[in-house]
């Protein structure tokens, strides 16, 4: 796929006035609160897992936060939606190496579908937190880590 | 450029010879010359600091008030003689008055700790403001922890000035220590620092000044201003990073006993004793950052050569010019309109969309451009909150800046709103 910097910054720009599933699940399975001390981002995942199934049932998120940091969980959270736990792990792996640009989304294989409108934080290495946030707060919440995230 | 302050501004300094001292400024960002506006974060070198640097390495390294050989003794003479270059340069009466550290961070740590230890006890009051780097708050928070003393804060008007007559009402015959910057970081605003010393001293308070964004940028005259202490950061004066230091009245450095020991800080050590040094060398223990301080003392040369005085009207101009210009953007707000200001702008976005123009967004939109600002808290989160906002974006100049810089910041911020300031 091409690399289309104008409809890249549009999709983020849309996620960001209008975040998606940003809303508490009362009695989610797991969640947890991430922040980057640093430039203030401030996020809490929720998640309903089907422990039986391994799988992501429900996920939505609140907080406030850059642009970046907002759309990347407002995406995240739509694109793992009905997802299974290991591959939402796999999934957090190459999204990690694609803003270190250790995964080049053009021509490495992947699985991170539109995510991959993220992979111009590779040439802002100060921006990496606040793409990435959204994903180790999930982990956090999948691991149970109730002392919340922190990047720092 | 039409604009008659413009003019103005280049009739003050020859800035196209200026910026031809420094190397770093010919480069491209991202395909764009570079324009620097972070200078309260850190400013850069000059070539003469540069190749003095290089040279001192070069040919003239050594340890310093140890050796007894040639190298040593002659590098001695140099860092002492940039002792003096800072004194001078600062307005103290006398060389030992200076003392060196890493920097403003560490030169508020020693004074806050070493004047804590000695003359703050259970139930006395210390005063900073709202509008203090951390570096200039946790090391009294921490004071007051440790001694059982009170830490007490000048509020902040909504201009960013401090209230004069809310600070009287917190000074008391408690009062130890009264601590605020010369100019604020976060906000621009010059503080009265010569009234807040004298009303201090009215009260028997002493009074450290922390100088981190004055030196550089404005005539400082220690002895005017009648502060007790005043510290200052090397690499926020066209100087090295990892040097910096503080000035105090020499009879109260006698007074204080030292923060960091070790070596060289020292007159006798047995297994059971040690008697310390005089000041400054009781607070210098360790080998202090020798190659910096000489970097220093050209840095000083170097200003003094352009002159204060050319400095800071020349800065001025800058910021009366970048006002404006951003007064005119419709959604740009300025946080910190003290009627006395140092070359800083702070400011904040309100965008197409409420969400729009997070400072994070807006300083990597600046950087496509190849515009250098810096958004965040700017290490001064209780002035953040005073003014309602999590962060600030923030341009801050220095004498190598240039209108037609503000312009193309101006440029490049009007151009953001249509995309919500997402670069990538």
């Amino acid at each position: 796929m091409s690399y289309d910097k104008e409809l890249y910054q549009q999709v983020i720009l849309d996620h960001n006035r209008k975040p998606r599933n940003f809303h508490v699940i009362e009695d989610a399975s797991h969640n947890c609160h991430g922040v980057n001390p640093l430039c203030g981002d401030d996020i809490t995942v929720y998640l309903n897992v089907d422990e039986e199934a391994g799988k992501i049932d429900e996920l939505s998120f609140q907080g406030s936060g850059c642009a970046i940091c907002k759309a990347s969980t407002s995406l995240m959270t739509a694109y793992l939606k009905g997802k299974s736990v290991d591959e939402a792990r796999q999934i957090m792996e190459e999204f990690h190496k694609m803003i270190l640009g250790e995964l080049d989304p053009e021509n490495d294989e992947h699985n991170l579908g539109k995510l991959t409108l993220f992979m111009g934080i590779r040439e802002y290495s100060s921006r990496t937190k606040c793409a990435s946030l959204a994903w180790h707060t999930l982990i956090g919440a999948l691991d149970k880590k109730f002392d919340g995230i922190s990047t720092e | 450029m039409s604009d008659a302050k413009a003019i103005d501004a280049g009739n003050i300094l020859d800035v196209e010879k200026i910026r031809k001292d420094f190397p770093i400024l010919s480069q491209t960002v991202r395909g764009k010359p570079l324009i620097y506006l972070d200078n309260a974060a850190t400013t850069h070198k000059p070539i003469s600091v540069i190749e003095r640097v290089h040279n001192f390495d070069a040919q003239e390294y050594g340890t310093v008030r140890r050796g007894a050989y040639k190298l040593s003794e002659n590098a001695t003479q140099l860092y002492e003689e940039a002792r003096q270059k800072v004194a001078d340069f600062m307005g103290a009466k006398s060389k030992g008055e200076i003392v060196f550290t890493s920097g403003t961070t560490q030169a508020i740590n020693l004074v806050a700790h070493s004047f804590g230890k000695r003359f703050i006890h259970e139930g006395d009051e210390i005063i900073i403001s709202n509008i203090e780097h951390h570096a200039n708050t946790v090391p009294w928070q921490v004071v007051c922890e440790e001694r059982g003393a009170k830490l007490k804060v000048i509020p902040v008007d909504d201009d960013g000035e401090l209230i004069i007559e809310e600070y009287e009402k917190l000074l008391s015959s408690k009062t130890r220590m009264v601590a605020v910057n010369h100019v604020s970081n976060a906000l621009g605003t010059i503080n009265p620092v010569k009234l807040i010393a004298e009303k201090a001293h009215a009260v028997g308070a002493k009074v450290l000044i922390d100088g981190a964004q004055s030196s550089a940028h404005m005539k400082v005259d220690v002895q005017d201003i009648d502060c007790d202490f005043y510290t200052f950061s090397g690499h926020k004066m066209y100087a090295p990073s990892g040097v910096g230091g503080v000035y105090g009245k020499k009879e109260l450095w006698e007074e204080l006993p030292p923060y960091v020991t070790g070596g060289d800080m020292i007159v006798e050590v047995t297994l059971e004793k040690t008697t310390y040094a005089k000041p400054p060398a009781r607070f210098e223990a360790g080998t202090p950052p020798i190659t910096q301080v000489i970097g220093l003392g050209a840095a000083i040369d170097y200003l003094n050569d352009i002159g204060m005085d050319k400095i800071s009207l020349y800065e001025n101009a800058l910021l009366e010019y970048g006002t404006r210009l951003f007064k005119d953007i419709k959604g740009v707000r300025i946080i910190g309109n003290a009627r006395e200001k140092a070359s800083l702008i702070s400011f904040s976005i309100n965008g197409e969309d409420p969400s729009d123009g997070h400072p994070h967004d807006v300083v990597s939109w600046l950087d496509r451009d190849g515009i250098a600002c810096r958004g965040g808290h700017h290490c001064a989160q209780p002035t953040m909150i005073r003014y309602g906002v999590p962060a600030t974006t923030r341009a801050s100049m220095a004498f190598y800046n240039t209108t037609e810089e503000l312009d193309a910041l101006a440029e490049s911020i009007r151009n953001g709103f249509p995309y919500g300031f997402v670069a990538l």
